[in-house]
């Protein structure tokens, strides 16, 4: 893939979700036909509701310096239903995204290798990020008969949003490609179960590949829960520390498009087989 | 001293007194992460009984870092007031307990008491007593402290604005500050945590605030939440600011993972004296939160609840006008759920106003705890209860910048009218003369309408 490539591939994502964004400017207000209203249509920005404001023009005007709920108006001192309702839609995506395993058939379907760390419930995994970061013994066993010896070895964990994985699909094929370019080889993709990042530092040590790349879901915000993080590091190791690591964040529709970052990852992945080195040594 | 107890035929037997501190702790996931928790429910009360027979001066002397090692050690234990920590100091802990508790000790005794304790006393109280006793013996415990205006006062109410913005923005901000006030928010504070923790940044929005505050003569203090080094330099290099904020931790080792000491924090306290845009005495505002010395590794092997006490005791020698516990934002690997994060919020807020400081909670929750809206409501109701001093106010309670929720700004003018409280008196009067609310604290047209504050100017009116 050259930059052209790159270019149009990231044009067309683009244009994609600013189709999918677009919303009429008088969504979450009550609806008409046979449909209640989608109190997630309007963002944050548009969303107002002050009946009678002293300057409307200027509280609007006002409302596109920021994303904070501004001009939601009130039911004597309490919330407006309608952004009410909004704030609980978008925080009930922020808790599935953490609460909700990914779907095992998905994580077939991709065709992953794939294994576990220590942790044996979400719960456990929630509160023993120890337990997180290494992998189980049978997961040992498979990665190491399984996932040969390669320059690059991808990972791909659920994290904290199993929402984000809605990207991998995505940043994978431009990561592979980008690769490819290269003329530099990656071996099967290991999928790891109630993942930390520190547990790319485990399978760094196990296979013993140049750099490990870990794509896993990071810790939703209100409404973001589908944002994913690339952690990066040159020969990994548990006791390197943090700063060993590149990292990419906020990876999704909404922020660095996935086809983008992708290609930015693979850039990334060849500049530090260059210069053997990684994390903040790495000069971007 | 006796470090041992028969309970329903079981002998539980205890190492130390910090051994027996974080066993007798309620539930806290952190303290299981630090492998100090109690293994079973009967092993907790074992603990508790034997806490609860220990005598004040046994768990005085038995500070759970030293004092050699430990600066914030020595602060706690050289504060102390030996007259009155030699009236008490035969007490068991169980009949501290019930005196905090009795009818007949007043809110002027608790005050006097308190002179007399350290923090691992204060922690070792709180793990005695249930949610209800801590709301009680809080409320006995007013703590009042004046900067600009008099925050603590009984019947009073106070909020942070806190208008964050993911860039600092400063229409964003000020737009925040302007609807946090249309909804009777800031009388505690307008504090904003910045993005970028640089003296111009936090310069840019000192004046920023400055020049709103003086057009509309609002009767608050105003602060940027920078490093307190950072405050420093804005406020030499001529800034006004109320407050200085920092961050603080329950050992000196936790301090340092905040790059604070007590030298630098008594430098700023002087700084403010010669320089601060306040009329003081109280000009300093403190932020803690149980789980931040554990997660620095800086814990010393005790727990959570009672590295949170130090803190207070810490905070208390440089006389604050804010203290706030950021109760949910460490996450689930501390406090688990919103069982968790309650009982610590009213610790938390128990413990700060036993050590004598005027304590506010940052009741919140952030995306991968058990918690929602209603539980942070419920959290809420309970502090203002016990007299809690103040709360946050974000937009809509969701913080775009540090992306967690707490109370919202509806929250505000919600409690004081569920409680029958108002503003603190400078703030409610100012609420009155901008025709927010009527004199009998009916909500006018005017409340929730930011917009109010681009039309007019207070010399128009």
């Amino acid at each position: 893939m050259n930059e052209d490539d790159i270019a149009r591939l990231v044009r067309e994502v683009l244009a994609d979700i600013t189709a999918r964004n677009a919303v009429p400017a008088d969504a979450a207000s009550p609806g008409e036909g046979d449909e209640a209203p989608d109190v997630t249509a309007v963002t944050t920005r548009d969303e107002f509701h002050v009946p009678h404001p002293a300057n409307r023009e200027g509280y609007l005007a006002m409302k596109q310096s920021t994303v904070a709920r501004l001009g939601v108006w009130r039911a004597g001192p309490r919330y407006n239903t309608y952004s009410m309702l909004h704030f609980r839609a978008d925080h009930a995506t922020a808790q599935d995204a953490v609460f909700t395993d990914v779907d095992p058939g998905w994580v077939t379907g991709q065709g992953f290798i794939a294994g576990q760390s220590l942790c044996h419930s979400k719960d456990e995994f929630l509160t023993r990020p120890d337990l997180g970061r290494k992998l189980n013994d049978e997961t040992r066993d498979l990665f190491r008969r399984e996932l040969t010896r390669s320059t690059v070895t991808i990972m791909v964990g659920d994290g904290l949003s199993s929402s984000a994985m809605v990207n991998v699909p995505e940043i994978l094929p431009a990561v592979k490609q980008g690769l490819q370019g290269f003329g530099i080889e990656a071996g099967p993709v290991a999928y790891v179960k109630y993942c930390r990042v520190g547990a790319m530092d485990d399978v760094g040590q196990l296979i013993g590949s140049d750099v490990v790349l870990l794509l896993i879901g990071e810790r939703p915000g209100l409404a973001t829960g589908e944002s994913m993080s690339a952690y990066m590091a040159y020969q990994p190791r548990p006791d390197r520390p943090e700063s060993w690591r590149t990292v990419v964040s906020n990876i999704y529709r909404g922020g660095t498009p996935p086809a983008e970052a992708g290609a930015h990852i693979a850039t990334l992945l060849k500049r530090m087989l260059d210069e053997k080195i990684s994390g903040v040594d790495l000069k971007l | 001293m006796k470090l041992k107890t028969t309970l329903l035929g079981k002998t539980y037997a205890f190492r130390d007194i910090k051994d027996v501190l974080a066993k007798a702790n309620e539930v806290k996931s952190g303290d299981q992460l630090a492998g100090i928790a109690a293994e079973t429910a009967q092993e907790r009360v074992a603990a508790k009984v034997v806490l609860a027979d220990l005598l004040v001066g046994d768990v005085r002397n038995a500070p759970v870092v030293p004092y050699e090692d430990d600066e914030v050690t020595r602060i706690i234990q050289d504060d102390v007031n030996e007259r009155i920590y030699d009236s008490i100091k035969n007490m068991t802990m169980a009949e501290l307990r019930e005196y905090i508790l009795d009818d007949a000790t007043t809110t002027n005794d608790v005050r006097r008491l308190s002179r007399g304790l350290t923090s691992e006393v204060v922690a070792g109280v709180a793990k005695l007593m249930s949610n209800l006793d801590l709301m009680l013996g809080a409320k006995k415990c007013v703590v009042q402290a004046h900067c600009n205006t008099t925050i603590g006062g009984e019947g009073v109410f106070g909020t942070r604005l806190q208008p964050n913005h993911p860039t600092d923005d400063p229409d964003g901000v000020l737009a925040e500050v302007m609807e946090g006030l249309a909804y009777g928010v800031g009388d505690a504070v307008i504090g904003l945590n910045p993005v970028e923790d640089s003296v111009a940044n936090t310069t840019r929005i000192l004046d920023l605030f400055a020049d709103f505050q003086d057009t509309w003569n609002v009767p608050t203090q105003c602060c940027v939440l920078a490093h307190v080094t950072t405050q420093m330099a804005a406020i030499e290099a001529g800034a006004r600011s109320d407050l200085i904020f920092q961050s603080i931790a329950g050992s000196q080792l936790g301090n340092e993972a905040f790059a604070v000491t007590g030298r630098v924090l008594q430098d700023a306290r002087d700084l403010m004296a010669s320089r601060g845009g306040s009329t003081g005495p109280n000009v300093m505002y403190f932020e803690t939160g149980q789980g931040s010395e554990l997660s620095s590794n800086a814990h010393h092997g005790a727990d959570q609840v009672t590295m949170e006490a130090r803190c207070y005791g810490f905070a208390k020698r440089f006389q604050p006008f804010l203290v706030n516990t950021v109760v949910g934002f460490i996450g689930p690997e501390y406090l688990y759920d919103s069982t968790q994060v309650t009982r610590a919020g009213l610790e938390d807020h128990f413990m700060g106003k036993l050590t004598g400081v005027p304590m506010g909670c940052d009741a919140c929750y952030t995306n991968h705890t058990k918690a929602d809206q209603n539980d942070i409501e419920n959290l809420a109701v309970l502090l203002v209860a016990s007299g809690c001093n103040y709360v946050m106010g974000v937009p809509h309670g969701d913080d775009i910048m540090l992306m967690y929720q707490c109370t919202g700004y509806h929250e505000a003018e919600s409690l004081r009218a569920l409680f029958g409280k108002t503003a603190i008196p400078e703030f409610e009067k100012w609420m009155v003369d901008m025709e927010l609310i009527t004199p009998e604290r009916k909500l006018t047209d005017r409340f929730g309408d930011a917009s109010i504050f681009l039309t007019e100017r207070q010399g128009a009116r």
